[in-house]
């Protein structure tokens, strides 16, 4: 028998695909467009909205993200619109945790005040690099002074936010990413995710990267920094809580820790990915359309803009989960999971790949029910996975 | 029925023999168009290389044969039945089986270049055939040509008289004219022919066409093969009625007869890729002839390996379809093999490495196959100490040495030409690869060098040392030359110290070391690192000879993984677990099968 799925936590995710200019390095769902039809987007979120409150088990929503594109770009009003209407089909945890992804440009820092007013009470902003040079490789609008300037207006406003970095430039020694880290963990935030920069096909890094302008730092330099990273923000009391994501003890993402514990998520706007269980005790995956139009135009004849559901099998998620939790420090309690998902966790993984990992120190199995990647093993996440699940 | 066939003496079946690369398959081209085989817009290189990989490698393996109609000066319609066949030294059967089916050779032999090992080889082979001999100076349009010295060096070097050598060239057409003449005027007809003998047929070839089925090139001796007779097939007993008779133009056409001399092919209906047997005679079932043709001599496979399939569940994929090369390539020989680290596969036996290479790429390439092949080995002859002999095919299988009295391997004798300059480095190749001289002769700035070699240090990658040391000028031919005695142990490779079984060789013991440590260090390049160090090991008897260090991956992470990742994150590993079925594992390390087979091509380490 299943555990009761109203105990569980379901999160929601609001995709915003409009940026004001496309960044060289980003892969993500964003289009760069002068006039956005505001009430189309806010009828077709409802309507998403409306949709999955009848596929799902009802229940009250543990965390909100406003994600894009730039979601910042979105008039506060919308966001209030979204969030008073999820609430009213769902209901909101205590302390829902509700976060908006931010440009640090004026214009948008500007706005504030009036999404907080909305109900946001966490943003993350899109910092990226706090040097000028950087900033400009980086395809930025931005300057090093918004950042600075956006940052203390966060602190002022909301209780909790969080800014993104990207290292492990083009020319970057650890030296000089020891201080940008420094100056950053110096503003006294209590969430970083810190990213190495990757360079993902379809976006101009890709074309500029294979064309020879640039070279990134090489594996073992990255690995360098990237340690580097790990003890410099744990001895600032934000060690990491998952790969590329560092907060203060109870500061963590609500939000993406769903993702990571894989409970229940949906996503609505273009591209919005979600994964709930349905009345029946069923994993889904949905999938909207990652055009604007095409899904405001899906969402104006039908009750959502998403490409046919997936139901995922019990195999499936049980493979899913581990990938994803995995990459927590606190890891998987296998027992646990396992019997959530309907599955036995020794036919899913081979005890002797367990072991193996175990004696090459890149996991531990703690009591036998919580695994967790050491060090070593989190660097290489992907091969391990690559090992323990195939 | 009719039994309209041509005249004997009108009739000449002929080979064209060359080393490769002389133009061979060129001058072909040219004699089949101007003999209106083909129109000009249906001219395609190199036309009778029918296999993909004959037109990519510009190499011929199989033999070809085509009827052209040809009306000489003397005003006869004469039918010429040409055959092609390959210029390298590993398909000398081949060739052989193709001389026996005829009454004379065209010699090619490129103006520019001069006579090559291949040259003297096939022409000893069509001499061995009592055949006459027109030899055609090629590619004497080329401004590097030089007729007058070659046809010296083919009278000094062969033996050949060239009074009456046809200087032409395949490319422009000049001298082809001349070249028809003379095969007409120089060749002799079928030397016999009886039409009203029983029937008397040589079984020269044989392929599976997608269409027809099974398709046999046959050489007339006495009597017809025509529509619907009943035949039977002298040595595998086989009984059947034949369907289709006919001749190749290129194009197939049917005739419905052949009569004495003539050359085409049949088919009767055989669907079993076994059914056949090259050398077979066909003879009619009700008035058989009294006596079947000689036949060929079987071939000798020199070089071995064992393939297994990647996906164990394609034994019997790889069993038929070896079935099917090997109709199509009486040199070709398999037979079943088990191995414990490898499962269920064939051992097979090659003429030499390109015929290997050939066939592993055909399997895979028409068959659709991934195989694993072993390292290439010759067979040994495992001497114990009870008194008896192994013959030893795979080196994972060697008796424990303890058992092992000594060991005899192979030898050949290699024919080297070469022009002088590379004469230094050649000796030196020879010299490294054990070899013993015999002889060394010039003529005309040329050297003729004779040498026993052991086969095993020839087997990987001899042809192609010689070939870059020569930059190409070298040519090399070889027979085997019994079994010798010699310090020889099995030398182990270990990948985090397991053996792995496809790279096990047997070496010299004097170059143990140097190929050891040349090994370990091409799979240090092939092996993809991974999240442990990895061990690569030469290793004799237990002992390390030599070893390298694989480090371990240090970082292989994706930095972002949201909710919108997952469905791509969970592809990916499927994905990398299908690939994982083309890797082996050897002590938690996974090597891709392409590791194995480039680690073997160790030409570049010397």
């Amino acid at each position: 028998m299943l555990p009761d799925i109203n105990n569980t936590p379901l999160a929601l995710y609001v995709h915003w695909p409009y940026c004001l200019s496309k960044c060289p390095y980003c892969d993500f769902n964003s289009h760069v467009s002068d006039s956005v039809d505001v009430e189309s987007f806010a009828t077709a979120y409802k309507k998403e909205l409306d949709f999955y409150a009848e596929a799902t088990t009802h229940r009250p929503l543990h965390s909100i993200f406003f994600g894009g594109g730039t979601p910042s770009l979105m008039p506060p009003h919308l966001v209030k619109s979204i969030i008073d209407h999820a609430e009213s089909l769902f209901g909101l945890e205590q302390g829902c945790e509700i976060t908006l992804e931010a440009n640090p440009t004026s214009f948008e820092v500007d706005k504030f005040k009036a999404f907080k007013d909305g109900g946001v009470n966490r943003v993350s902003l899109g910092v990226q690099s706090l040097y000028a040079d950087d900033l400009a490789f980086l395809g930025r609008q931005h300057s090093a002074d918004d950042a600075i300037a956006a940052i203390t207006a966060a602190q002022q406003i909301f209780e909790r936010f969080s800014f993104d970095l990207i290292y492990a430039r083009p020319e970057q020694t650890p030296a000089k990413w020891q201080d940008e880290l420094k100056q950053a963990l110096d503003y006294g935030t209590k969430h970083l995710s810190l990213y190495q920069l990757t360079i993902e096909q379809g976006t101009a890094f890709y074309t500029r990267h294979k064309r020879g302008d640039f070279r990134l730092p090489d594996e073992f330099l990255a690995a360098d920094m990237y340690e580097l990273t790990q003890s410099l923000t744990a001895s600032y009391g934000l060690p990491s809580y998952e790969t590329s994501n560092h907060a203060a003890m109870g500061e963590e993402s609500r939000h993406n820790l769903v993702y990571w514990r894989y409970f229940d998520y949906l996503g609505i706007g273009p591209g919005a990915h979600g994964r709930y269980t349905n009345h029946e005790g069923v994993k889904v995956a949905s999938r909207t359309h990652l055009a604007p139009e095409k899904w405001l135009a899906l969402c104006a004849n039908n009750p959502h803009g998403a490409h046919p559901f997936e139901i995922i099998n019990t195999e499936e998620s049980f493979t899913e989960a581990v990938m994803m939790g995995l990459r927590l420090k606190e890891g998987i309690n296998l027992s646990g999971l396992a019997q959530r998902l309907g599955v036995t966790w020794d036919e899913q993984i081979n005890r002797d790949k367990i072991d193996m990992l175990i004696r090459e120190d890149l996991l531990t199995f703690d009591a036998d029910t919580q695994i967790r990647a050491t060090n070593s093993g989190a660097l290489c996440i992907n091969s391990l996975l690559n090992i323990l699940l195939n | 029925m009719s039994k309209e066939t041509h005249k004997l003496e009108h009739i000449r079946n002929f080979a064209i023999i060359a080393h490769i690369d002389h133009g061979k398959s060129t001058l072909a081209d040219r004699l089949i168009q101007t003999c209106g085989g083909v129109e000009e817009r249906e001219l395609e290189e190199q036309m009778l290389d029918n296999m993909d990989i004959e037109r990519e490698r510009g190499i011929t393996i199989k033999a070809q044969t085509v009827r052209l109609r040809y009306t000489a000066k003397d005003g006869i319609d004469y039918q010429l039945n040409l055959m092609d066949t390959p210029g390298h030294v590993d398909f000398a059967y081949e060739v052989s089986r193709s001389l026996a089916a005829c009454e004379g050779s065209v010699l090619v032999v490129d103006s520019t270049q001069g006579v090559e090992a291949q040259t003297l080889a096939n022409v000893y082979q069509a001499l061995d055939n009592d055949h006459e001999i027109v030899t055609a100076i090629n590619k004497i349009d080329l401004p590097a040509a030089d007729p007058e010295s070659v046809k010296r060096e083919v009278e000094d070097v062969i033996g050949l008289d060239c009074s009456e050598a046809v200087e032409c060239s395949g490319k422009s057409g000049i001298g082809i004219d001349n070249l028809l003449e003379a095969i007409v005027k120089q060749l002799p007809p079928p030397r016999e022919g009886d039409a009203d003998a029983p029937t008397q047929a040589l079984l020269v070839d044989s392929w599976y066409d997608a269409y027809l089925g099974v398709v046999i090139l046959v050489r007339v001796m006495h009597g017809h093969l025509t529509k619907g007779q009943k035949v039977k097939f002298m040595n595998t007993g086989a009984e059947r009625i034949i369907d289709r008779v006919g001749i190749f133009t290129p194009k197939h056409v049917i005739t419905d007869i052949l009569g004495p001399g003539e050359m085409g092919f049949i088919t009767a209906g055989i669907k079993e890729i076994s059914e056949t047997q090259v050398g077979d005679t066909i003879t009619d079932f009700k008035r058989p002839c009294a006596k079947a043709l000689a036949g060929f001599k079987p071939s000798v496979p020199m070089v071995f390996c064992s393939l297994f399939p990647v996906d164990s569940s394609e034994f019997d994929k790889l069993r038929d379809s070896l079935g099917k090369l090997a109709l199509n390539d009486a040199s070709l020989h398999y037979e079943m093999e088990s191995s414990q680290a490898l499962g269920l596969g064939f051992r097979c036996g090659f003429l030499g490495l390109l015929h290997m290479e050939i066939i592993q790429e055909r399997l895979e390439r028409e068959f659709d196959l991934d195989l694993i092949p072993t390292a290439p080995s010759v067979v040994y002859h495992i001497y114990k100490t009870d008194g008896t002999m192994e013959e030893l095919y795979n080196p994972a299988d060697m008796p424990d040495v303890v058992k092992i009295d000594h060991i005899e391997e192979p030898w050949i004798k290699a024919t080297i030409l070469t022009p002088d300059e590379f004469l230094g480095n050649l000796l030196q190749l020879c010299q490294e690869r054990r070899g013993e001289q015999i002889d060394l002769t010039y003529a005309g700035g040329r050297a003729m060098l004779t040498y026993r070699l052991p086969l095993n240090e020839v087997v990987f990658d001899f042809y192609d040392r010689l070939k870059s040391i020569s930059r190409g000028y070298a040519s090399f031919d070889y027979e085997l030359d019994g079994y010798g005695e010699n310090d020889l142990v099995k030398m182990e490779i270990r990948v985090n110290q397991e053996p792995v079984d496809a790279l096990a060789m047997i070496v010299h013991r004097s170059v143990t070391e140097t190929r050891g440590r040349a090994l370990c260090k091409r799979l240090k390049e092939l092996i993809p690192r991974q999240m442990f160090k990895i061990a690569i090991q030469a290793a004799i008897g237990g002992k390390v000879i030599a070893a390298e260090h694989l480090s371990a991956l240090r970082k292989d992470v994706t930095a972002k993984c949201y909710g919108g990742d997952v469905s791509r994150k969970r592809k990916l590993l499927e994905k990398q677990k299908k690939g994982k079925k083309k890797m082996r594992e050897y002590g938690n390390v996974q090597i891709p099968q392409s590791a194995f087979i480039n680690a073997l091509k160790m030409g570049d380490d010397h």
